[in-house]
């Protein structure tokens, strides 16, 4: 069963096409993940299922049916950039929120939760940033939501208070919640999401579960090897290596291999030092390097 | 009623909890009275202002045509004598009764009666009696007309600019609150802290300078709700769709600086020209000041200043209409 199905998705912006003709499924309680890079298409999508923006054509369906006003009664949605009343603290601001909803969690469930413990009468103007994003997903889940949307939630945070969000959004999941989850950071889309479509340019250009897409596109892993191993162009060529497999960057040398275990038996064979070897799986990083030739932060 | 409730209280705590603003919307006032006592407390008129109906031939009476006369035209004899009691007006003269009125109370009073004899000897001299209105009397209902504006236009303008600029009325918007649950808690809580601004000001200078009250204090009361929220509904309208502060900005004080000073705020428009007046007629501050003027100057009722009421409740519910029509969530 389908908790969002999107058909045929367009967005014009005047003579841009924000995002083109684009169709995707969710099933209920996954942790879907829209990946792009800045631009691709990805917080018009989400603000357009949102209902906060309208689409210029496309269908979009929630458990079968189409979405109405009383869709936000069962959706929680956290922005990108949100700023909160600034003299109220976190306690108001959630019961200010509260007061919206008919059958909203109460206070305390909220700050259990979300861990918002330490800071539940600190005016808004002074949270810190991981603390901003875990009240905003507070607000997000008050009205006990089937749905969250989250809109590049850790972006600007430092890599403890991300990680420390990561472990909030699995508890959301463990309660049988179904989020959608836009990122431009692949490392999150690993951790955090079990399908994901990619996109840029406002076309989906992969779609499937991380490892599904990685052994699609990838049936090799790679060796990186330093120049100070003596790896040349020469040995490669006089090797049975084949040349095509290796690429010659600045400080290193990758060499694609879908047999590792052969290719460093010839690697030793050769005389080269393999003490600083790095053996890698292509990454989501990888991926999109891949499909799109370009990088993703770019 | 939960949701506005709950937004009320919301905003209400924002606002007393900035300081800046806080102070802003008491020491304005509180600097602009101080200031009017200090610099017209020595006020000397050179000239004499004698009032006359707008109809009479002023031919038929030669102390008009003095050079140290300024005539001042008035619709009805009632108005103009009020103003020769409270000694705002040095005379007024009722050409068709051939009577020059003059309060003998005010110091120039005998020398008025004295050029009456001597310029125009036909007409009878009647006299009248009134404690003078001091500048700070007259100018107070205006300081407290012109606070509403600035807390009213200000306040909500701004206020829903800068929630619209950062986020704030996104993130409303994706809750099932409604507009109109929103703007009816900015308009309440706003003439709230108005309203109760005013009222210590108020209190402050009955107590303090002595100032002349003789109308109700429910009528008064009645007519700054009135008026503020006629002016807040125009706040509505400048905010209703741009995220610019600075233009909602520009916009404001284009609007409050023309009211600032055609309004009657400062100076009485008794003596402007004909068409300035009925301009300013398109102000509502012009209506809140003459109602609440009326009533603490002259002890008018509710009835009295049936017109003034009636323009500020037509002006409420238009511009509130538009404002509503007009607002949207995002830019």
């Amino acid at each position: 069963m389908n908790i969002l199905d999107v058909k045929h998705l367009t967005k014009e912006f005047g003579k841009f096409t924000a995002v083109n003709d684009i169709s995707f499924s969710i099933p209920q309680g996954v942790c879907f993940g829209l990946l792009g890079p800045n631009g691709a298409g990805k917080t018009t999508t989400i603000e357009i299922i949102e209902g906060i923006i309208p689409a210029t054509s496309g269908d979009i369906r929630f458990n079968g049916t189409p979405i109405t006003r009383d869709f936000n009664q069962h959706a929680g949605i956290q922005f990108q950039q949100t700023s909160l009343p600034d003299y109220l603290s976190t306690v108001e601001i959630l019961s200010l929120f509260r007061s919206f909803y008919t059958n909203p969690l109460s206070e305390n469930e909220l700050i259990a939760l979300c861990d918002l413990g330490e800071f539940t009468n600190t005016y808004a103007t002074r949270l810190s940033g991981g603390q901003r994003q875990r009240l905003l997903l507070a607000l997000a889940l008050i009205n006990d939501p089937s749905i969250i949307f989250l809109d590049e939630p850790t972006t600007g945070l430092d890599p403890q208070s991300r990680r420390r969000f990561w472990q909030l959004i699995n508890r959301v999941k463990e309660q049988g919640k179904t989020v959608l989850l836009t990122t431009h950071y692949m490392e999150e889309a690993s951790f955090l999401c079990d399908e994901l479509i990619i996109m840029d340019h406002g076309q989906i250009i992969a779609q499937g579960t991380p490892d599904r897409l990685l052994l699609d596109h990838f049936d090799s892993s790679y060796i990186s090897l330093n120049y100070s191993s003596g790896i040349t162009r020469e040995i490669i060529n006089s090797s049975s290596i084949d040349p095509e497999s290796v690429t010659w960057l600045e400080e290193k040398c990758l060499i694609f291999s879908a047999h590792i275990h052969d290719t460093i038996r010839t690697l030793i064979d050769l005389n080269v030092q393999l003490n600083d070897i790095q053996i890698q799986h292509a990454s989501l990083e990888d991926l999109f390097l891949k499909l799109t030739g370009h990088s993703l932060r770019e | 009623m939960k949701s506005f409730i709950a937004l009320l209280v919301a905003r209400n705590k924002e606002f007393y909890r900035d300081k800046g603003s806080l102070a802003w919307a008491v020491l304005f006032p509180v600097m602009a009275i101080i200031g009017c006592t200090l610099v017209f407390s020595s006020e000397q008129n050179t000239l004499f202002s004698v009032g006359v109906l707008n109809d009479a031939s002023t031919e038929q009476a030669p102390l008009l045509q003095q050079p140290f006369i300024k005539p001042i035209g008035y619709t009805t004899t009632d108005k103009a004598l009020q103003r020769v009691k409270q000694h705002q007006l040095h005379a007024f003269v009722d050409v068709a009764k051939n009577t020059v009125w003059v309060n003998v109370q005010s110091s120039q009073g005998s020398v008025i009666k004295q050029l009456s004899a001597a310029h125009m000897p036909s007409f009878s001299v009647k006299e009248t009696t009134g404690k003078a209105i001091r500048y700070i009397d007259w100018v107070l209902p205006g300081i407290l007309g012109m606070n509403i504006m600035f807390g009213a236009l200000f306040g909500v303008g701004y206020v829903i600019v800068r929630y619209r600029k950062n986020g704030v009325l996104k993130r409303l918007n994706a809750t099932p609150v409604t507009a109109m649950q929103f703007l009816s808690a900015q308009i309440v809580s706003r003439l709230l802290i108005i309203l109760t601004a005013n009222t210590a000001i108020f209190i402050a200078a009955i107590v303090l300078l002595d100032l002349t009250m003789i109308g109700s204090y429910v009528s008064l009361f009645i007519v700054s709700v009135l008026g503020g929220f006629a002016l807040v509904s125009i706040g509505l309208i400048i905010s209703s769709r741009t995220d610019s502060e600075e233009l909602a900005g520009g916009l404001l004080n284009l609007l409050t600086w023309p009211m600032m000073f055609l309004s009657g705020v400062w100076f009485s428009l008794d003596a402007a020209p004909t068409w300035l007046q009925a301009l300013t007629d398109v102000f509502p501050l012009t209506h809140l000041i003459n109602a609440s003027r009326d009533i603490m100057l002259n002890g008018a009722t509710l009835i009295d200043v049936t017109y003034e009421c009636t323009v500020l409740g037509v002006m409420s519910i238009v511009f509130l209409a538009i404002g509503a029509y007009l607002f949207r969530w995002n830019h």
